[in-house]
Order: structure tokens, then C-alpha cells, then sequence
């Protein structure tokens, strides 16, 4: 195992991997910026190093400023965490240059996987459903039109280069598929100076449930049953759970496999999710693969009892998993609500001081900080300043053990989304599991 | 002469406007970007930009001029 790590982020996952490291007796090297100094992270770790400004450019996306300090300090070893550089295949590829190990999966797999087009091809492949469309560009109406015919309407047209949806839009027959298709791609060219085309099957109502898989260097590969994250605002979630009030078992069997057959094909290691979009009818398509450790990954640490970090440590140190897919119970409940420093009816950001913060303590009740008194919430990072875990035996209990938790989870000086966070988790269809991905936008109108 | 200010703190991350536009009441006229979400920042009023004081790239605080216009 290593003697020493260094953790390539910051906030409450930064702490998260220290914890596991003192447990291993793995020394931790925490870097962090000028607006970082004061924050939990910065003196856990064994040893701090200021990397630079605020600005992520400037610290945490410079990979030469910590690639210098791992070596100053003789890192063995590289965890990125989530966002940042995590899923960046020159970064990976940087470390294995500098004989670091990079904790997370080959730079060629990161890249694939970053490329939606080409992460849509290895499922295929690997005969994993994805979303019926088009692989080509539609070259004009005429096309369009038989293409959408045989995938079946809705559709969602959609400009490849497109992003903020410009160029994209949902039609429900031909008539409206004639009426879009010139305009948005119109649009697109204008836009992106590019109005390729194509069109893809719009899944009513989908839900969003990923599996959560590990594979070591020899190729075993388990997944460790799913996550549930319908519940969303801006396309980032806020309220996630294990497992999902709303698979059958055969269904979640089979995305598991799924999810296993989709790793193993593109020979990928250590921890990783594959996401999945799920319809009303429960037929499944992959979303996306996610290359990294997730932001919810305590709630499966939960419910199978599995410290995903220790296992992510040890597979890039070369150990072989010392478990097997029939070891992996799923047992209990677990949700996880994300705190965010923002207000909770529009969900603009609320930087400031946090002058107050006392967070609830009791059985089946964990904590993931990012702050502590005093700190100051900046306006450079992510707004999320701390996640709230809850455990038990059953979806009833541990609803009502959240319930309660957000009722004395006290921050004060900045505003919050708890007051969001406790109307969601009040709703008679949080209570039936009824929620898919447009809930939040539905009960805000 | 109004003035618009910034709601919260964060990045200049567009400006929309030059000085010397006509702008409506309720037009966007700067896009902050604070916490990693662009935010955009409306005229109260309608008007003619007189001087823009900010620009892209810069860190503004709750409550800094951003431009006044008449």
C-alpha cells in the first residue's frame, strides 16, 4: 500500500479521503488555494501546500504546480476525488509519466468515456442499451423525418456541436418535426458555426439511476447495486438513495450486469459509475459513464457496508479485491440530502460567512463537512458545502430520521436549499417514490 | 443618473451592452458567473449606458456598480 497520497481537490470529499487514509496509516498531502486556507480540509491532512489563487485555473486544475508538490513530497500516490481534474485524461496520463499512481482508471479509458459519441459506440458494442438515434448527422428534412418515423416520436432534435439548448427541440410528429428542423439548424450554424443534426428518442418522464461498479487490475469486476439521483435542479442533483424506490428486482439485475458487461468490455479499473436513464416502462439506456468516485457514493458505502475509498486505494495499489459479487449485501436504506449554499426558491448562489453551524447528531446519521464555523463560503467553487447521510433498516425509517436531522441542521449568515431540501423530502411523492427527473421543476410551478 | 449593481459576488462573465446603448427596463446587461452558475443582472429602468465600470474577467462584490446609465 502507499505511505503517502496526495489529494488533487478540496471540500468535504478532500476530508473524505483523509479519512480513509488515517485509517490505512497512508500520510495525506492536501493542496489548496488562497481562498482555502481556513477550510476543515487544509489541516486535517498531515501536511498543506498553497498551490495558488482562488480561481480553479489557477490551483486545482494546475497540474504542473501539483505534480511539482507530489514529487516535493514524495506522493506515492494521486487521488483527484470528483470534478476538477478527475476525469482528465492528460492528467492521468501525466501522473503514470511521473511514476505517480492516479487513483482511477486508464488516461485512454477516461478519455473514451469523455466523448459522448464514443462512449455510445463501446455500448453498443458491448451490447448495453443506449438511447435510440441516430449515429450519423441528418443531412436535411426529408431524412429527418424518415429517421425520426422509424425511431418513433417524441423525438428530441438536437445540434451536435449544440450545448445550452440552442438548436434542440422536442417534436411529436411530422408536422413539427418539418417546422423545427430548418430553423434550429439555422440556429445551430449561426451559433456553433456548425448545424449538424441529429435526432434521438425523448424519454417521457425518465429517471435517473446509476450502478455503482469496482474493478481491480486483474479484471474482476462487482457492482455494488444502484443509486437513485431523480431528484435534480439544473440538471445537479440534490437528493439521492439507495436503493431506488422505483426498479423490480429483475430490472435492477439486469442493469447491474449491464453496468458490469459495460466495464469489463472497455477494460476499465477501479471505481466507476455507469448512469442510466430509465423510462416509465422501465426499459433502460445508458446516459453516461462517470470515471471517478461520485459525490453520493456514501449512500451504497451504507447499504453494503463498503468503504469505497479504501477499495479505490487498494486496487490503485495493484491488490486484488478481496471480495466477490455474492458477498455484496445490500442491506437497509440509505438517502443522502446535498446542502448547498444558495436560495433555496430561485437556487441562486449565497456566498458569505457562515456565523453559526451545528449539524445533528444520532444513530444512522453521518456527515460529510465541507465548512465549519467561521469559514467563508466563496463564490469560486461549487455551492455545495456539506452532505447529510442517513441510514436504517427501512425507506419509512430513514425518511423520518431526515426529517428530523433538516429540522435541526442549523447554518447560519448565508442562506441554504434546506428549507427546499425539507419540502422535497415532505411531499406525499417523495413519500411514494414518485419522482422522476422533472419533479423539482413540477412542484415549483 | 441610475445605477446597476451586482446582487452578489462573483465574475464578470459577459457584458452585454456598450456605452452609449438604449436599454429597456428589465434587459440583462452584465452575466456574473458566481459558484460555478452564470447569473444574469437586469436594468431596473430603461435607458442610455453612460459608463460601463466594470469589465470581463473582473471580481465584483454584493452590492459594487457595475454601470450607470440615464
Amino acid at each position: 500500500m502507499f505511505k503517502k497520497l496526495l489529494i488533487a481537490n478540496r471540500g468535504e470529499i478532500a476530508s473524505r479521503i483523509i479519512r480513509t487514509c488515517q485509517k490505512l496509516g497512508i500520510q495525506t498531502v492536501a493542496v489548496y488555494s488562497e481562498a482555502d486556507a481556513e477550510a476543515p480540509f487544509v489541516s486535517q491532512a498531515d501536511e498543506a501546500h498553497l498551490i495558488g489563487g482562488p480561481r480553479v485555473n489557477e490551483s486545482y486544475l494546475n497540474m504542473v504546480k501539483i505534480l511539482e508538490i507530489a514529487k516535493q513530497t514524495g506522493a506515492e500516490a494521486i487521488h483527484p476525488g470528483y470534478g476538477l481534474l478527475s476525469e482528465n485524461a492528460e492528467f492521468a496520463s501525466r501522473c503514470k509519466q511521473e511514476g505517480i499512481a492516479f487513483v482511477g482508471p486508464s488516461p485512454e479509458v477516461i478519455e473514451k468515456m469523455g466523448s459522448k459519441i464514443e462512449a455510445r459506440k463501446a455500448m453498443q458494442k458491448a451490447n448495453v442499451p443506449v438511447i435510440p438515434g441516430t449515429d450519423a448527422p441528418v443531412e436535411n428534412e426529408e431524412e429527418a423525418v424518415q429517421k425520426a418515423n422509424k425511431i418513433g416520436y417524441p423525438v428530441m432534435l438536437k445540434a451536435s456541436a449544440g450545448g445550452g439548448g440552442i438548436g434542440m427541440q422536442l417534436v411529436w410528429s411530422d408536422q413539427e418535426l418539418r417546422k423545427a428542423f430548418a430553423g434550429n439548424q439555422q440556429r445551430a450554424a449561426n451559433f456553433f458555426g456548425d448545424g449538424t443534426m441529429y435526432i434521438e428518442k425523448y424519454i417521457e418522464n425518465p429517471r435517473h439511476i446509476e450502478i455503482q461498479i469496482l474493478a481491480d487490475e486483474k479484471g474482476n469486476t462487482v457492482h455494488l447495486w444502484e443509486r437513485e439521483c431523480s431528484i435534480q435542479r439544473r440538471h445537479q442533483k440534490v437528493i439521492e438513495e439507495a436503493p431506488s424506490p422505483f426498479l423490480d428486482e429483475e430490472t435492477r439485475l439486469k442493469m447491474a450486469q449491464d453496468a458490469i458487461q459495460a466495464a469489463k468490455s472497455i477494460g476499465y479499473k477501479n471505481a466507476g459509475t455507469i448512469e442510466f436513464l430509465v423510462d416509465e416502462q422501465k426499459n433502460y439506456y445508458f446516459l453516461e459513464m462517470n470515471t471517478r468516485l461520485q459525490v453520493e457514493h456514501p449512500i451504497t458505502e451504507e447499504i453494503t457496508g463498503i468503504d469505497l475509498v479504501e477499495e479505490q486505494l487498494k486496487i490503485a495499489a495493484g491488490q486484488t479485491l478481496s471480495f466477490s459479487q455474492s458477498d455484496i449485501k445490500c442491506q437497509g436504506h440509505a438517502i443522502e440530502a446535498r446542502i448547498y449554499a444558495e436560495d433555496p426558491k430561485t437556487f441562486f448562489p449565497s456566498p458569505g460567512t457562515i456565523t453559526a453551524f451545528q449539524v445533528p447528531e444520532g444513530k444512522g446519521i453521518r456527515h460529510e463537512l465541507a465548512v465549519s464555523e467561521g469559514n467563508a463560503v466563496t463564490p469560486f467553487y461549487d455551492p455545495m458545502i456539506a452532505k447529510l447521510i442517513v441510514h436504517g433498516e427501512t425507506r419509512e425509517e430513514v425518511i423520518q430520521t431526515l426529517k428530523a436531522a433538516l429540522q435541526n441542521y442549523r447554518v447560519e449568515g448565508i442562506k441554504t436549499n434546506i428549507p427546499a431540501l425539507q419540502m422535497i423530502v415532505e411531499h406525499e411523492k417523495f413519500a411514494q417514490g414518485l419522482t422522476p427527473t422533472n419533479f423539482l421543476d413540477s412542484i415549483k410551478k | 443618473m441610475k445605477e446597476i449593481t451586482s446582487n452578489m459576488a462573483g465574475n464578470v462573465w459577459k457584458i452585454l451592452v456598450g456605452v452609449g446603448d438604449e436599454i429597456e427596463a428589465e434587459q440583462e446587461v452584465v452575466i456574473l458567473e458566481s459558484m460555478k452558475m452564470e447569473i444574469p443582472i437586469e436594468a431596473e429602468d430603461s435607458g442610455k449606458i453612460v459608463e460601463i465600470k466594470v469589465k470581463e474577467g473582473d471580481f465584483v462584490n454584493e452590492g459594487d456598480v457595475l454601470m450607470t446609465y440615464e
